[in-house]
């Protein structure tokens, strides 16, 4: 384990779901095949009174990534989730990791899975009351009957490591919200799992609290690259945060794809209309939008950028610059294109196809 | 008759019940057939009360020739520590040196042992039933009328079997004490369980903790300030009970009580009356400011 070969995300395992199906309800692999056969969720609804909350997924989950799963309440993103460490089990699908599919496992092994394999972050923290920060940060351990003598420096690692070192013996309720998610995002990490699922963590944080978390978390994943299933309803956490970003609706996938090709190409309209709203300049690259190198030999600017600059970024340092183009870089540090003013504005100002929200909204005012 | 029925016929008239005849047979047979039954496991049910008397008469032996002031010592102490108030202790001190003075220790410390024996035998009890039904659905729809027939029967009513199985003497006493207070235990150790946080329910399966480790780790520890008010409500309907339970031989306070109701000597009455109202207090402030010292954890706000 502690070979960094074998934990490299390459040699690992992600997660994958093949033909999820979840009814809620008594009789609920009855209705199965009904679902599969296209019987919508409001039929199933009114004519059988039960509930679908997720149909057809198909979903990877690479290794060492952050996945988020976006969408909106009652969408069954948490169900998703819970899908992943079996608290909620699939009506019909596989959930596969490391070639073992969680539906299969019996009590035992997903006990097991649980405690070595899976962490979990919680909305609404879930910390144990009763506890103290050490104590609660070291629960994971406890469960797997580790001594406190072992468990402690481990908790007290993960404590300094989300900054609340400290806190240690201080008990939930005396810190805020966004203490207390610290603490949960250090209990699940202490666990040294593989997976970490964080079911909408940071949406009961207030905004700047939230976006400290993220800045927290992407800081840790850059290290410790676990595979992380991010639940949101927020567009923008999911774009800043996401590796791959998975659009949920009624139980369905409505968009798989990173964070630019989402907010680029929409799939349809529902989307279209969730990345109106959202700041392009945060999530386009420089490389996305920079146009082919000039032919021949003409000079190049000589502002040079790297292509995972956002375009928001690019554009301040033109402006400080106080230069119109930049040479953008590929990967491998050589020029690959060329990027100026005009065509950076063009890309961060919502096209004008999926624009008619302003004018929706004119109507709205006058009436 | 009659006419009191609007001249109807009589089988509107009078409720038709079943014939005298029938009813004394059943009656008869029901009572003859269980006592034929008592009677025939007369030795199994005093072996199996042999060790509930011997605990009953040690306690009561420890608390009336212990010297008064050891056991006065030892209650005081416990009341510190439990509740950790200097106020409850001088409280519980007045309290008990008053019954002294009113020259009813000796009854009292009878009493005390008496309803001690019965809590602990309720929580005993209580608890693990407590647990059960909040684990299960269906025991406790099974439960709940159960419960329910225990805590509205008249308790008189219930000393009538239990005199008949027992006989008269201390251990019907405290069989009856305890069916009378082991339901608000129950009720609240479900309840307590049944209210922790299913958020908190669900990161601890999340984690992989056994059923086990969740009800020792998280469920009993977060409903134990409802476990705690189960514990209280024992305790005050235990000692309610010790003056009926005076009837089927209990000596204590509660006998007392009985003598004075049935010779109307109203001065003997309100002071064992009174006697009784102080050990409810101090047992009641004494296991409260426990009950909340637990959870001190959930008092202390963020600011």
């Amino acid at each position: 384990m502690t070979d960094s070969t074998s934990n490299a995300p390459e040699n690992r395992s992600g997660i994958e779901i093949r033909d999820l199906y979840k009814i809620f309800g008594p009789n609920a692999d009855r209705y199965v095949d009904a679902v599969k056969n296209g019987m919508s969720k409001d039929e199933l609804n009114d004519k059988h009174n039960h509930v679908l909350g997720l149909q057809n997924i198909n979903l990877e989950l690479p290794p060492g990534q952050i996945s988020v799963i976006m969408g909106l309440s009652g969408s069954g993103k948490s169900t998703l989730i819970r899908h992943i460490n079996g608290l909620i089990m699939p009506t019909a699908g596989e959930i596969l990791y490391n070639g073992r599919d969680v539906m299969q496992m019996t009590t035992d092994e997903l006990r097991e899975f649980r405690r070595h394999e899976t962490a979990m972050v919680f909305q609404k923290f879930a910390l144990l009351p009763h506890r103290t920060v050490l104590e609660n940060t070291r629960y994971g351990l406890d469960i797997q009957g580790i001594d406190a003598a072992k468990s402690n420096p481990i908790a007290r690692k993960w404590i300094d490591r989300v900054g609340l070192s400290g806190y240690e013996d201080y008990y939930p309720n005396q810190l805020s919200g966004g203490m207390q998610q610290r603490v949960g995002l250090a209990r699940a990490l202490a666990n040294d799992a593989d997976i970490l699922l964080m079911d909408e963590a940071f949406s009961a944080l207030d905004p700047l609290i939230r976006m400290d978390m993220q800045k927290v978390l992407l800081d840790l994943q850059a290290e410790l690259k676990k595979t992380i299933v991010f639940i949101t309803h927020d567009l923008d956490e999911a774009l800043r945060l996401g590796d791959t970003i998975a659009i949920l609706r009624d139980g369905a996938v409505e968009q798989v794809g990173t964070g630019q090709e989402i907010v680029l190409h929409p799939a349809n309209d529902y989307i279209a209309e969730f990345v109106r709203e959202v700041n392009r300049g945060r999530v386009i690259r420089a490389a996305t939008v920079a146009t082919p190198l000039p032919e021949g030999d003409v000079a190049l600017p000589k502002l040079r950028l790297k292509g995972t600059t956002t375009l928001e970024l690019a554009a301040r340092k033109l402006a400080d610059k106080d230069v119109r183009n930049a040479t953008v870089l590929d990967k491998n540090g050589r020029p690959m294109g060329v990027i100026d003013m005009h065509t950076m504005l063009t890309a961060m100002v919502t096209p004008a196809e999926v624009d008619e929200g302003d004018d929706d909204l004119d109507e709205e005012d006058a009436a | 008759m009659a006419a009191s029925c609007w001249g109807l016929p009589e089988l509107l008239c009078e409720f038709p019940a079943l014939p005298n005849k029938t009813l004394r047979l059943m009656r008869m047979g029901i009572d003859n057939g269980f006592r034929d039954i008592v009677r025939h496991y007369s030795d199994q049910i005093d072996a199996a009360t042999r060790p509930l008397q011997w605990f009953l008469n040690t306690l009561e032996n420890a608390f009336t020739n212990t010297p008064w002031f050891v056991v006065l010592a030892v209650i005081l102490g416990v009341v510190w520590l439990a509740s950790r108030s200097i106020k409850i202790v001088i409280g519980s001190a007045i309290g008990m040196c008053l019954i002294g003075v009113f020259g009813l220790w000796e009854d009292t410390m009878t009493t005390l042992a008496m309803v001690a024996v019965a809590t602990l035998i309720a929580i005993a009890l209580g608890l693990p039933i407590g647990i059960l039904a909040a684990r299960s659905d269906r025991f406790q729809s099974v439960l709940s009328p159960v419960l329910d027939v225990m805590q509205t029967m008249p308790s008189f009513v219930y000393l009538i079997p239990v005199v008949v199985i027992f006989g008269i003497g201390k251990v019907p006493g405290v069989i009856a004490v305890v069916i009378y207070a082991v339901p608000p235990m129950i009720r609240l150790t479900n309840l307590g369980i049944r209210l922790v946080d299913k958020e908190v329910i669900e990161a601890a399966d999340a984690f992989g903790a056994s059923s086990r480790q969740k009800l020792w780790g998280v469920q009993l520890p977060l409903s134990l300030p409802t476990i705690m008010a189960g514990v209280n409500q024992t305790i005050m309907m235990a000692l309610a009970m010790v003056v009926v339970a005076s009837m089927v031989g209990v000596g204590g306070l509660g006998k007392n009580v009985l003598q004075a109701i049935n010779n109307q000597f109203f001065t003997i009455g309100f002071l064992n009356g009174f006697a009784l109202v102080a050990i409810a207090i101090i047992f009641d402030r004494a296991s409260q400011a426990f009950g909340k010292r637990l959870q001190k954890h959930s008092e202390v706000g963020h600011d």
